[in-house]
């Protein structure tokens, strides 16, 4: 009898620990609010092996040089990470970056501001793989009084900083939406349903059935046909989102494919020398009751 | 029966001396661990990218004027670039075989071929780092003021305690005017 | 087992000119043949696996503050270089994040097991109080190196926690003023937490050197929660290694595969979106939570309507655990033997478990459905406030009430003389097994 209630209470703790860790899990996805949830963008680096589209990213910095770049900075990027392992230019040619002669060209074609090394005057020079990415403004404040005052974010680790990563970026740049009847508009504002927000002031309709999303202050970036790809891909607005998407998942998180490929060899090490050590405890303790 | 069960010692393997394979296998994949461990903990150490993609600059040599020098920082570390006057040329070129060189060089082999009156070395003495001064000496060279290293105008040592000459950078001439070093 | 003779016998010369001097060999061997109880079973191998987590952050932080920068316009930045530039800094960074959950998650576990056998019974009250010192450091720890990326949640679960400060009566704001540095969370607090975060883990560690002493001198508890007697040492003890260092090694190799698996494949998991922002002193984002391991306490914090009384109840939480000895009045020290007080324990998980839930979610927000019930007092019924207060009430009622009680109350089942008994009746294996 004593021995039928150990066994219970040992599953028991084991049970709740294992709805502790639930629970753990669920809760930032109950808290998240009332925006949609984010449609799969079906991405080449979902899952424990999945690694960056070459193609894919090249795409996404046209996309993000020739659309975002208009307004958002990406200030962690510099046109040498272009370059590195498992980047849009990424050639094993080139193990320094720094060398490799499409990064070299891709920042020659960008003027960035400087100041003169003798003169101390604000000059336009040509970009070099080490500059950081060219930030349409010259400051914080310039971006928020340029876009009616709310200062376009920072694009280096979106993915990271949002819930549903690329997902939800791909989800909302091709997620726009007008808004249901019975949503008064802010001035200024996009209704989209993917963004975070509670549309219950601006809702005239059944309190009980709020639309899902929030206003965003972005109109809708991207049309159809409005970057030219060369590689015979698709050239939508649903394209367009998942490619800079991609791109964004890629400055986010630039060492994933290192990360996941390294945490392979990681826990397979450690699976055989836990064997090994099983082994030896069962050595050990062979003929000593515990 | 009771003490037989709690009893220990069994020949195979309750002797805790005993070293058979799979110890000696666990034991060596920890010290496996420990060194995989180990060396991100080391490299981490290492230049990073963003100091490696600083490597190399572009000087235009007009700023320099006929007889004086400009420093200008690489690496972090001074670069000397000096317009040398016929004057000075003639008397390097007349020591390239003096007996006094402790590492013998010509000129020549210090410059670029057609840029001759320009001198690109690294402003460290060779000795422990100071940087010396332009223009003092006794070879109408630098000065080191640390440890009194003197070295001449095609930045030889010629005497004191430094012994190699100052070093000459990777470079190339872009055009006849700018050159890019590293 | 406080009385173990040293067994060392200096072999070399060198070993007994080192052995009348400076006698570290000796103290390592005599660790090393600590007699230890043969029935511990897996919950012991947490302290062993906190070790390395210990050994884990303080050498990964080292390593970060290498190329870590203490300053508002830069932090940011300088984390996000570690994560790009530096050779290996991701993993580095990564393995630093992650391993203060993993450092909490062994903790609980640790503390646990100590709560269900009793091992906070006399004669080991002070390794359960200085485990509570270590326990309180590591969140302290834990919270000032969240500050550091600085990012939207690491400024203002700052602005949120020095504030708690503020609601002591009288001398609240100034104190408040002096911990900040100035008016509000900036550079100063920034830099001041900068370097308490690098000093406090080696004051654990000191306390973790306090901790074994304590537990060499009292002995360890065991699954059976009986002191040894002397003539069964031989018996019941095993030295500590070779039999204690390959348990507690294949656990702690256990452990790393858990703590590989969030390091490579989910190493933000644990973590919030948010502190991907940089801060912004102008904008707090639409819903603050701690990190995972603080959620208890912060459920705890948010149940009481009044501010000052919420930070009391908060540190109230942590501190019933230093006198905890004294709360338990049962002479049994495992939970093996009271099955009455085993069903509060189980109970005080799931509290647990439910407050860590509650402190993640919204207080108005309904708990089952989306209807409401009624109003009591300052918030419907069916709200996470209410099942907080709920949980609170248990939490408090459990070391109060509860512990006090049942000691005197229950009748424990009988208990074996010597801990080789249920080996011999299986009692043991068939729990290690459930």
């Amino acid at each position: 009898m004593t021995i039928g209630m150990k066994t219970v209470s040992i599953k028991t703790i084991i049970a709740s620990a294992a709805v502790a860790v639930g629970l753990m899990a669920a809760a930032p996805a109950l808290a998240s609010g009332g925006a949609a949830h984010p449609r799969s963008g079906g991405f080449s680096f979902d899952g424990p092996f999945g690694t960056y589209d070459q193609g894919q990213l090249q795409r996404g910095y046209k996309v993000y040089h020739e659309v975002c770049a208009a307004c958002h900075s990406m200030n962690l990027m510099h046109y040498r990470n272009l370059g590195d392992a498992h980047g849009p230019f990424w050639n094993p040619k080139y193990p320094n970056p720094n060398d490799n002669p499409v990064v070299k060209a891709l920042a020659k074609e960008i003027q960035i501001a400087d100041i003169d090394s003798e003169t101390g005057e604000a000059i336009q020079r040509d970009g070099t793989p080490a500059d950081k990415f060219r930030n349409p403004y010259p400051n914080a404040t310039a971006a928020a009084a340029g876009n009616g005052g709310a200062a376009p974010p920072d694009l280096s680790v979106m993915a990271k900083a949002r819930h549903g990563g690329a997902d939800y970026i791909y989800s909302l740049l091709s997620g726009y939406k007008d808004a249901p009847a019975g949503v008064t508009i802010r001035d200024g504002q996009h209704y989209n349903p993917y963004m975070a927000g509670d549309l219950t002031p601006f809702w005239t309709g059944d309190p009980k059935h709020v639309p899902p999303g929030g206003f965003i202050a972005m109109p809708p970036p991207l049309q159809n046909g409005q970057v030219t790809y060369d590689d015979g891909s698709p050239q939508t607005v649903d394209q367009y989102a998942k490619d800079v998407a991609a791109f964004i998942a890629w400055t986010s998180e630039p060492k994933m494919v290192e990360r996941k490929q390294a945490g392979f060899g990681v826990i397979i090490f450690l699976l055989i020398f836990a064997g090994i050590t099983y082994a030896s405890y069962r050595r050990i303790w062979k003929g000593v009751a515990h | 029966m009771a003490e037989s069960v709690v009893h220990t010692e069994s020949p195979e393997g309750g002797d805790p001396n005993r070293r058979d394979f799979i110890h000696i296998a666990a034991g060596a994949a920890a010290v496996g661990a420990g060194a995989m461990i180990a060396w991100p903990l080391i490299n981490q150490m290492n230049p990073a990218a963003d100091t490696l993609a600083l490597a190399s600059i572009e000087f235009d040599l007009t700023k320099v004027q006929e007889g004086q020098q400009v420093v200008i920082k690489w690496q972090g570390k001074p670069v000397f670039v000096r317009y040398r006057t016929p004057a000075e040329l003639q008397r390097v070129i007349a020591d390239d075989h003096a007996p006094d060189l402790k590492e013998p060089q010509t000129d020549a082999e210090r410059t670029k071929p057609g840029h001759e009156k320009y001198l690109v070395v690294v402003g460290s003495c060779t000795h422990l780092g100071c940087v010396p001064t332009f223009g003092a000496g006794d070879y109408g060279g630098w000065f080191c003021p640390c440890h009194g290293s003197h070295y001449d105008a095609s930045g030889r040592i010629r005497k004191g305690p430094a012994p190699l000459n100052l070093v000459v950078p990777n470079y190339d001439y872009l055009s006849d005017t700018r050159v890019k070093i590293g | 087992m406080s009385d173990h003779e040293s067994t060392y016998v200096p072999k070399t010369g060198v070993e007994k000119w080192l052995d009348t001097r400076l006698p570290i060999i000796r103290f390592g061997a005599d660790y090393m043949s600590l007699p230890t109880p043969r029935n511990l079973n897996y919950w012991w191998t947490f302290g062993g696996i906190l070790a390395i987590c210990l050994m884990t952050q303080i050498i990964t932080g080292i390593v970060l503050a290498m190329h870590y920068t203490p300053h508002v316009d830069l932090a940011f930045a300088s984390v996000e270089r570690i994560m790009r530039d530096v050779n290996g800094g991701w993993l580095i960074r990564y393995v630093h994040a992650n391993g203060a959950s993993m450092f909490f998650i062994a903790v609980y576990l640790h503390m646990l097991r100590g709560l269900y056998y009793g091992s906070y019974k006399a004669p080991r009250e002070m390794i359960w109080i200085i485990g509570c010192v270590i326990f309180f450091l590591m969140i302290a720890t834990a919270f000032l190196g969240y500050v550091l990326p600085w990012g939207q949640m690491s400024f203002w679960g700052a602005e949120v926690i020095t504030n708690l400060i503020g609601a002591i009566p009288g001398v609240g704001e100034p104190i408040l003023i002096w911990l900040r540095g100035g008016p509000a969370i900036d550079n100063a607090t920034l830099n001041r937490f900068f370097s308490l975060h690098y000093l406090l883990p080696f004051a654990i560690l000191g306390c973790v050197v306090l901790h074994l002493w304590a537990l060499h001198a009292a002995g360890q508890n065991n699954p059976v929660g009986i002191l040894i007697p002397k003539d069964r040492a031989k018996k019941d003890l095993l030295p500590f290694h070779p039999y204690f260092t390959v348990k507690d090694g294949f656990a702690i190799i256990l452990f790393l595969i858990l703590f590989a698996i969030f390091v490579f494949y989910q190493p933000n998991a644990l973590g919030h979106a948010d502190n991907y922002i940089p801060a912004n002193p102008l904008q707090t984002p639409a819903h603050i939570v701690p990190e995972w391991y603080m959620l208890p306490f912060y459920a705890i914090l948010r149940a009481i309507p009044d501010k000052f009384g919420g930070v009391v109840a908060m540190f109230a939480a942590i501190g019933v655990l230093f006198v905890l000895p004294w709360l338990d009045t049962s002479k049994v020290r495992s939970m093996r033997y009271r099955p009455t007080m085993r069903t509060f324990f189980i109970i005080f998980l799931v509290v647990g478990v439910g407050l860590g839930w509650c402190g993640g979610q919204l207080p108005d927000s309904p708990v089952i459905g989306s209807f409401k019930t009624f109003t009591l007092f300052d918030g419907d019924l069916n709200s996470y406030l209410w099942l907080t207060r709920l949980f609170t009430a248990y939490y408090f009622a459990f070391f109060f009430i509860i512990m006090p009680l049942v000691g005197l109350k229950e009748t424990p089942l009988p208990i074996p003389a010597t801990i080789s008994e249920p080996v011999l009746t299986g009692a043991d294996a068939a729990e290690q097994k459930g």
